[in-house]
């Protein structure tokens, strides 16, 4: 018997890990995919906001030099650097200019184009390809800057959740006796809240204090209510996978409590979670889309998808400013539903394809 | 301890092991009675030995298996153990290993180990058979090399009879028999002086059986370890042990070597339980089947004195007076019942 080769094909063989076994499961399911690209596609426009919609050019030749509006306007909102008045005053799409690169979509979601008033001009055209709402301000414009808002509300607002929720039914389904009931009680009272309301009362209540960082508190809140479910899960996966005989082979083998506990146990429980987790993704898009259609979200200065279909009320015959950010609601919160499904059925070795 | 047993080839050596579940009810959970699953059990093992325990279900014998290897207050919060579990190292010093926390007890972990009924869910389906294997290597003997530990996984899959190769894979992936081998191999990792096994193969297809049984019979020979065999099918127990205790109602009424349990069973219980092994041979009709009348008393509410005097057929009044104590009878084996001899018939 030669060792040697043997241990070479056991470390050859042996070179998938978990981890990208899991992913090597994910790629197959082709509806997880296309929703992880639609995730990235999101991420994408969220983080390029402003080189896609931007009233500024990204790069242009204009009184005899070159300059980078955008990047510059970056600087300024770090305070490195600071707009001059005649820049201040400058409406950036009457410049004559030499060459110019600009922005797909010449406009910010505060630029305001005065000439659309009637509902004809307002409507989607090779100028505003969705349309504007009912003050002119292009709704494309809001979408590709909305997207900031709708990914981060999600991500802040599950982590919150999920950081609560999982160290809480962890500790409650693996210890038991009175800390279960302590904790059990503790989701009990949190459950029976009525959470809209919740919500509604804690933002109306700060409505004053908080100004600047509105978006933050909703985000907070959110995730501060939403725990519940996933400690439950949590919960009842720990308790159905502590009877297990590996985590009593695990204890007669002298693993520590942090490795059977964060090694064997919350593996095996966590799948059901990820899946809760993108569909709870989606609901906290939902839910701040319905606070701000409510008018309960973010202040008016700031635009998030939720606050576009606000403004439907003000103009009902215009579809287009209600059709295109409930299609992007939809489309996310469909995506993340989908890549909750596959990464459930990525997680489980017994699904192998 | 100046005892005549601490000799050299004594390994453990259980000792009024009593184990009692607690019963709550009511809305403020309060303790209404106990469950005595083991109600005072002594048997000692030898090194290289194998120690059948037998009994039906619901008798104790898991919870024995369970008590030695020192999981039940992990596994139910709770419970009651007392007694003495001494484990005698080859220098001759005992620990009680009922007495160690369960830092101290970590020391242990390597040298008494288990091989569980199950064999689905006695491995982390999440974890490659690899990772299963290494995971107490990495543990116990933390100073190897990740090249070394390889080099064990491989032997330790070898010695079990699996191809290498397999250490990528999931446990999903393997047939019954197949993972029994992973778990026998994860066992073996610590090199331990003692495995429970805690009905191993009843799990499993006969044929597949009987692979595993002469896999760990040559694994034993192979590194003198000795085995607590736990299980319901007394064939398969016989085939194995060299010595087998017979436990009823958290109790052992009868420890003897396999041939004197096997052939020659002396405690009524014995008697009945083996006169009910099947026998493969429709010529023979001399066999005399003992029926015993009634059910398996509860151990939340058990007999007084002797736990089987309910359904014993020589039950005498005086057997509800104390509990039997192990007695030895002229073979050497020890049986709880004063009112049998070895090879004389019952009813005396």
């Amino acid at each position: 018997m030669s060792n040697t080769t043997t241990t070479q094909a056991v470390s050859e063989s042996q070179s998938e890990t978990y981890g990208q076994f899991v992913r090597r499961q994910f790629k197959k399911n082709t509806m997880g995919m296309v929703s992880l690209y639609v995730v990235f596609g999101l991420a994408f426009i969220a983080l390029f906001a402003d080189f896609l919609a931007n009233e500024k050019p990204i790069i242009a030749s204009y009184q005899g030099g070159v300059s980078t509006p955008v990047l510059k306007g970056y600087a300024v909102s770090l305070g490195l650097m600071q707009w001059t008045t005649e820049e201040t005053q400058r409406d950036w799409k009457t410049v004559t200019y030499d060459w110019v690169i600009s922005a797909p979509i010449p406009y910010t979601m505060e630029s305001v184009d005065k000439t659309a008033i009637s509902l004809k001009d307002r409507a989607p055209s090779s100028r505003h390809w969705f349309g504007t709402d009912d003050i002119g301000r292009d709704i494309c414009a809001g979408i590709i800057h909305g997207t900031r808002y709708a990914l981060s509300i999600g991500f802040i607002a599950i982590s919150i959740a999920l950081a609560i929720g999982v160290v809480l039914g962890l500790i409650a389904g693996y210890y038991g006796g009175w800390v279960d009931i302590l904790i059990s009680r503790i989701i009990e009272i949190v459950i029976s809240l009525p959470t809209f309301f919740l919500i509604i009362t804690i933002v109306a209540m700060l409505q004053d204090t908080v100004r600047e960082g509105r978006i933050f508190l909703i985000m907070s809140v959110i995730g501060l209510t939403s725990w519940t479910s996933i400690a439950r899960l949590v919960r009842g996966e720990v308790l159905r996978v502590k009877t297990m005989e590996y985590v009593t082979a695990s204890k007669a083998l002298g693993f520590s409590s942090m490795r059977i506990l964060f090694g064997h146990v919350l593996p095996n429980s966590i799948a059901p979670v990820l899946v809760s987790a993108a569909f709870g993704i989606a609901t906290g898009v939902l839910i701040e889309s319905s606070l701000s259609f409510l008018g309960f979200g973010v202040p008016p200065t700031v635009i998030t998808w939720g606050s576009m279909l606000f403004r439907v009320k003000a103009s009902i015959n215009a579809w287009w400013v209600g059709l295109y950010p409930g299609i992007m609601i939809f489309l996310t919160v469909s995506a993340y539903n989908l890549i909750g499904d596959a990464l459930r059925d990525a997680t489980d070795p017994r699904l192998r394809q | 301890m100046s005892n005549a047993k601490t000799s050299n080839d004594v390994l453990l050596e259980v000792k009024d092991l009593k184990v009692y579940f607690p019963v709550h009810a009511g809305v403020f959970q309060r303790k209404v009675a106990d469950v005595k699953a083991v109600d005072g059990v002594s048997f000692t093992i030898k090194r290289g030995e194998t120690l059948g325990l037998v009994g039906e279900s619901g008798c104790g014998k898991t919870t024995v298996g369970r008590a030695v290897i020192n999981v039940l207050r992990h596994v139910s919060p709770g419970v009651h153990v007392s007694g003495e579990v001494n484990y005698y190292e080859k220098d001759g010093t005992v620990t009680n290993l009922l007495a160690l926390s369960t830092k101290n007890m970590r020391a242990y972990r390597s040298k008494i180990q288990m091989i569980f009924q199950d064999p689905f869910s006695s491995l982390n389906a999440r974890l490659s058979v690899k990772q299963i294997i290494a995971e107490p290597l990495e543990i116990h003997q933390p100073n190897l090399s990740a090249a070394e530990v390889n080099d064990q996984v491989v032997w330790l899959l070898e010695k079990v009879g699996l191809q290498p190769e397999y250490a990528a894979r999931f446990p999903h992936e393997f047939s019954g028999g197949q993972r029994q081998r992973i778990g026998i191999a994860r066992a073996l990792s610590t090199k331990p002086d003692l495995i429970i096994c805690d009905e191993p193969v009843s799990a499993l297809d006969v044929s597949v059986q009987a692979q595993v049984i002469n896999l760990m019979e040559k694994l034993r020979e192979e590194f003198g370890m000795s085995y607590l065999f736990v299980a319901h099918d007394l064939s398969v127990v016989y085939h194995i042990s060299q010595r087998i205790a017979v436990m009823y109602l958290g109790n052992v009424v009868e420890i003897g070597t396999s041939d004197q349990v096997y052939f020659n069973s002396t405690h009524p219980y014995t008697r009945a339980l083996l006169s009910a092994v099947p026998v493969p041979d429709p010529e023979r009709k001399d066999k005399q089947r003992i029926v015993l009348q009634g059910d398996i008393p509860t151990p939340m509410n058990k007999p007084s004195g002797c736990g089987f005097r309910t359904r014993c057929p020589i039950a005498k009044p005086s057997c509800a007076d104390a509990p039997p104590l192990l007695d030895t009878k002229s073979d050497g084996r020890l049986v709880a019942c004063p009112y049998v001899q070895v090879g004389e018939p019952m009813g005396v």
